[in-house]
């Protein structure tokens, strides 16, 4: 992304910049957009919607304005779904009491040794081949030395010279729902896929200056995911992050639940200017959502560029995301610029790979892991799910995207698609997208807590489709079934006599009722007040208890006002 | 009875002579007698009778587990045993208490034997004397001054006695019987007419001496060593009993606190052959628990087998004829050449070029290493804690500076330096590289046809304790380990 700002200006960025962090905090981001003469606003207003800049562009381009260019890479920790650990039999549950799943080897007791979890490598290498990383068939594990209380072995064992994949692409659509900007498609580079152990977690207890250790989370298996730095900014990092959840999360090899840890996002960004060297990066650690991704990266780029213009130097560090105050700080960090001393680990072989289905696989290596085998196992990917939704059902990319990102909507769809193929599949999908989600929200339930059926939902189209009821009508089906109306909605219908109202000739006794009842609007609209027309149609929506086909009111009404005007 | 052969002793018990508690009680005995010679640092009484008094009942009905079941063995106070303090003979270990088994001594327990006890060592095994040690340093028996049991057994078999060392391309079976003439010759050497001078002794050899005592005195009939550049076959030949180092990967090193883990192997300390063989046997196979373990089936050893020492090439390589090596040592060298070509062998001279790398090279990849294992020693988990408490880094600085000898930190420190990124191409991957050189030695000499390579052990018989720590640790093991270094660094060549 490219970041705009006037020279003049940028003095005020610096002595501001209290404020700015206070204004973020208390108003939650939502600045006013009117501000936009002052600079620091519109730096504001890029932070809210970061892509508004893109438009301005080539327009401030020409002024001969000095501007920024954002980079940012990330490394992404995600744990394998696996019932035990990378290296050990110990169990991986979350939540469970401290200390629980912990084995000897864990612990780092002398004498035991690292047994490579052969599901945790079947995972890796699906995952590699979902993002078209070419895996290597030989990787090494290595040790990586640091000193800290949760490490208990001293060192970490990952794959530092030779990963288990390489070379790998991810494809996303940057498109943020609720702001303006066309959706656009992006792709990552994937460097490297890696194996590896995580760390503990300390606890530190600074009045009775001690610190507690669980290892629960010792050993767990990890895939760092290492991307190029070809991002630019927050809002394409985290249309990434959601891309890979979906990939990662239909092959089942990561719960992605940011919230358990069980994906960790690492940005490094730094900014420059067009056509001069990379600047200075740093890391921003401890991001705990998607949205946090945003919010975080776009936070660093804007303090790197004002130090840079209060002419600051921007110093490689690791910060933490804040999430109250909304800012990143300096990190006491326990990695912080020192030597790992990588070495091979000599307690596990080099990894070895099948990379060819081989008619007869030799004695030695029949254990490995059959990578074509598993190319074979590889599910239906997000992308391709939203191709086949566009492609086959007409469904808009937008809906498409929607429906993909939450897999219940998307196994509705299908079930109701399935039941009946003569469903509307545009209409299916707002009733999903648009009216469910709606009163799910009102509700305030998950998706997952749903009282809907597919059939139910199903039904409801069916009745939309064949006229039998319209949308309004839709809608306080779902509320009663919603309130606890256990009848099929045909029966709700039924009940309380919800039936549309198509037939021409009692819409024509609505519409002459409406007109003979409101005088007064009528002389309005006949004197070219033509805005008091939707009132009359409100009136026959009132009469008919909201059951008329309103289409046809609004003909029919038109066609009466017309004759009175022109009689 | 002492002085019987595990197989000797096993055909007693089983026919009913003697019951495996009254072995037992003799080699506590024994070992109790011996005590002044700092074998064991843990006699492990209780443990040892039980197993006895189970072992009675098992030679009774008749379900006799195996050649080793009720016979006494002793094990190197660096393998794992359950709830039995496991120190490596250093302060940061000393009050360490296993929560599981080493494999092998597992399998040893499963086997039947009885473990009488956990032996002295260098200092996590690093040294070649025995003297670096919390425990002090373990004395040889030979010349000790003790009535040594096995004199008998000497007369009967003329002095004789068999070393192994194993340099084997697939399960080490291929073995080098040397017969060494000369093992109690100290008291005709010059100078040296008296053994047991006030303060000095003959050193055990190391790093594992208590255990290659231990078997040589009589205290019990088999031991587990552990062995990375010598340290099983090293104190064999100071001690007159058979050293042998399995090929890597032949036995697991679950259990096993590692000194340098991509050399490490358990070693087998016996006083035959046969009994060498035996323990071989029950001890060799596929681990789960260890990746680096061979996946193959083992096939057992069988030495019953005639073997036509006509068919066998046996190779002298030139360059383990090194300075430093004693006169005595290059006689019975030669001179047990002569015995296998008067008896049919085909003995040629090998080139073995980049032996003389093996010590500078083996010392970058012990010390690289050394510093990654040991890292884990830092007072948290378990072993030695200092009560510094003013940050997590001084309670590390402390309790590893308090924990470890002079020998352990020097090796960190040096192991740390080398692995620095600016440094790791320079010492770890060269030496990595000259790794690969000292391997294709070995495997030169196997595909030139050369089934057996015959060379001394150590340079000269057991020196002085005050002359072997007249030089430090890092020269004593330069020279002690010449011979012996490059079989592991070949591993399984």
């Amino acid at each position: 992304m490219i970041l705009l700002y006037s020279e003049g200006k940028s003095v005020f960025t610096f002595a501001l910049p209290a404020l700015l962090i206070r204004a973020w905090t208390c108003r939650n981001f939502s600045v006013n957009n009117n501000d936009a003469k002052h600079f620091l606003s519109r730096k504001v207003k890029s932070y809210v919607s970061p892509t508004s800049t893109y438009t301005t562009e080539t327009k401030f381009k020409n002024k001969k304005q000095s501007y920024w260019k954002s980079v940012v890479g990330l490394e992404i920790h995600a744990q394998i779904t696996s019932t035990s650990k990378l290296f050990s039999q110990a169990g991986t549950e979350f939540g469970v009491p401290v200390n629980a799943n912990v084995s000897f080897f864990d612990a780092a007791i002398p004498g035991t040794l690292p047994m490579l979890n052969r599901r945790c490598v079947e995972a890796g290498v699906l995952t590699a081949l979902a993002l078209s990383c070419r895996v290597n068939p030989v990787s090494f594990f290595d040790r990586k030395h640091y000193f800290y209380s949760d490490l208990p072995a001293g060192y970490q064992i990952t794959q530092h010279r030779v990963p288990l994949a390489q070379e790998g692409v991810l494809e996303f659509h940057v498109f943020t729902p609720g702001s303006h900007h066309k959706p656009y498609s992006k792709k990552s580079c994937i460097k490297q896929l890696q194996l590896e152990q995580d760390s503990g977690k300390s606890l530190h207890d600074e009045e009775a200056c001690r610190s507690l250790v669980d290892l629960n989370r010792a050993g767990i298996p990890l895939m760092e995911l290492v991307f190029e730095p070809d991002l630019e900014d927050g809002e394409e990092a985290a249309a990434l992050v959601k891309e890979l959840m979906l990939i990662l999360q239909r092959l089942g090899t990561c719960s992605c639940k940011m919230e358990e840890g069980a994906l960790r996002v690492d940005a490094n960004v730094s900014v420059h200017h067009e056509g001069e060297p990379l600047g200075v990066r740093t890391e921003v650690k401890n991001i705990g959502s998607v949205r946090a991704v945003g919010h975080a990266i776009q936070y660093e780029i804007h303090r790197q560029v004002k130090v840079l213009e209060a002419g600051g130097v921007i110093i490689n560090e690791t910060r933490a995301w804040d999430a109250d105050s909304k800012q990143t700080v300096p990190m006491r960090d326990k990695e912080e610029k020192q030597d790992y001393r990588y070495m091979p680990e000599p307690n596990l072989p080099p990894l070895r790979v099948l990379l060819n289905d081989q008619p007869a696989v030799p004695n030695t290596y029949r254990d490995h892991i059959n990578v074509q085998c598993l190319r074979r196992k590889l599910p239906e990917l997000p992308s391709e799910t939203r191709a086949k939704l566009t492609n086959k059902y007409g469904i808009s990319p937008e809906s498409a995207a929607i429906l993909v990102n939450e897999n219940v909507l998307l196994q509705h769809f299908y079930d109701i698609m399935e039941e009946k193929k003569s469903r509307d599949p545009k209409l299916s999908t707002n009733i999903l997208i648009m009216e469910l989600l709606t009163i799910l929200n009102k509700k305030k339930l998950s998706l997952e807590a749903s009282p809907f059926p597919s059939h139910t939902l199903g039904e409801i189209v069916d009745l939309l489709q064949s006229e039998k009821i319209n949308l309004v009508t839709a809608r306080k089906i779902l509320q009663e079934i919603i309130s606890g109306n256990s009848m099929s909605p045909s029966e709700v219908v039924e009940k309380y006599e919800w039936t549309q109202i198509t037939n021409p000739s009692e819409i024509e006794k609505v519409c002459t009722a409406v007109i003979e009842q409101n005088p007064k609007l009528v002389e309005q609209f006949c004197s070219g007040k033509t805005k008091v027309f939707n009132s009359l149609v409100g009136k026959a929506a009132k009469i008919t208890e909201n059951r008329a086909n309103m289409a046809t009111v609004v003909q029919v009404l038109t066609a009466k006002l017309r004759k009175i005007q022109n009689p | 009875m002492l002085s019987l052969s595990v197989r000797q002793i096993s055909r007693k018990l089983q026919d009913g002579v003697i019951v495996p508690s009254d072995v037992c009680t003799a080699c506590l005995y024994q070992a109790e007698k011996l005590k002044k010679l700092n074998i064991f640092v843990r006699l492990t009484k209780e443990v040892a009778e039980h197993q006895a008094k189970e072992s009675d009942v098992r030679y009774t009905n008749g379900n006799v587990r195996s050649l080793l079941d009720g016979i006494p063995v002793a094990v190197k106070d660096n393998y794992c045993t359950r709830n039995i303090e496991t120190t490596c003979s250093s302060r940061m270990l000393e009050s360490f208490k296993p929560p599981y088994n080493a494999t092998v001594v597992q399998k040893l327990q499963d086997a039947g034997a009885v473990l009488l006890g956990k032996c002295n060592m260098d200092e996590f095994a690093m040294g070649s004397g025995t003297v670096d040690s919390i425990h002090g340093p373990t004395k040889n028996i030979w010349q000790s001054g003790e009535k040594y049991t096995l004199l008998r057994n000497v007369g009967e078999r003329a002095t004789s006695v068999e070393q192994v060392q194993g340099c084997n391309s697939t399960h080490g079976s291929k073995m080098v019987y040397q017969e060494l003439h000369h093992l109690s010759s100290h008291s005709n050497k010059e100078g040296s007419s008296s053994p047991s001078e006030e303060g000095d002794w003959f050193i055990a050899g190391g790093s594992s001496g208590g255990s290659a005592v231990a078997v040589a005195s009589g205290a019990v009939f088999a031991a587990l060593g552990s062995d990375t550049g010598g340290s099983t076959r090293n104190p064999a030949a100071y001690c007159g009993v058979v050293g042998l180092k399995p090929s890597y990967g032949l036995l697991s090193r679950h259990g096993l606190i590692p000194l340098v883990n991509s050399m490490d192997v358990p070693g087998i300390l016996t006083r035959t052959v046969d009994d060498a063989a035996t323990l071989l046997n029950i001890l060799a196979g596929h681990d789960l628990l260890d990746s680096t373990t061979v996946q193959d089936s083992f096939i057992p050893l069988d030495l019953s087998q005639d073997i036509d020492i006509s068919r066998i090439r046996i190779g002298i390589p030139k360059e383990y004829n090194c300075p430093g090596m004693s006169d005595e040592v290059m006689e019975t060298w030669s001179g047990v050449a002569d015995i296998l070509e008067r008896a049919g062998a085909e003995v040629v001279q090998v080139s073995m070029p980049h032996t003389p790398s093996s010590i500078a090279c083996y010392s970058v990849l012990n010390q690289c290493e050394v510093a990654s294992n040991m890292a884990r020693y830092d007072g948290i988990e378990f072993g030695l804690r200092t009560a510094e408490n003013r940050s997590t880094e001084e309670l590390y600085a402390s309790t590893r500076s308090q924990g470890f000898n002079e020998t352990v930190r020097g090796r960190i420190l040096a192991g740390n330096y080398f692995l620095l990124q600016r440094n790791y191409p320079h010492y770890f991957l060269q030496a990595l590289k000259v790794r690969r050189l000292i391997a294709q030695d070995f495997t030169h000499a196997w595909s030139s046809g050369i089934d057996v390579l015959l060379t001394p052990t150590t340079l000269t018989d057991a020196p002085r304790y005050s002359q072997f720590i007249s030089r430090d640790n890092r020269e004593q093991c330069a020279s002690q380990d010449y011979c012996t270094q490059p079989a592991n660094m070949a591993g399984n060549n």
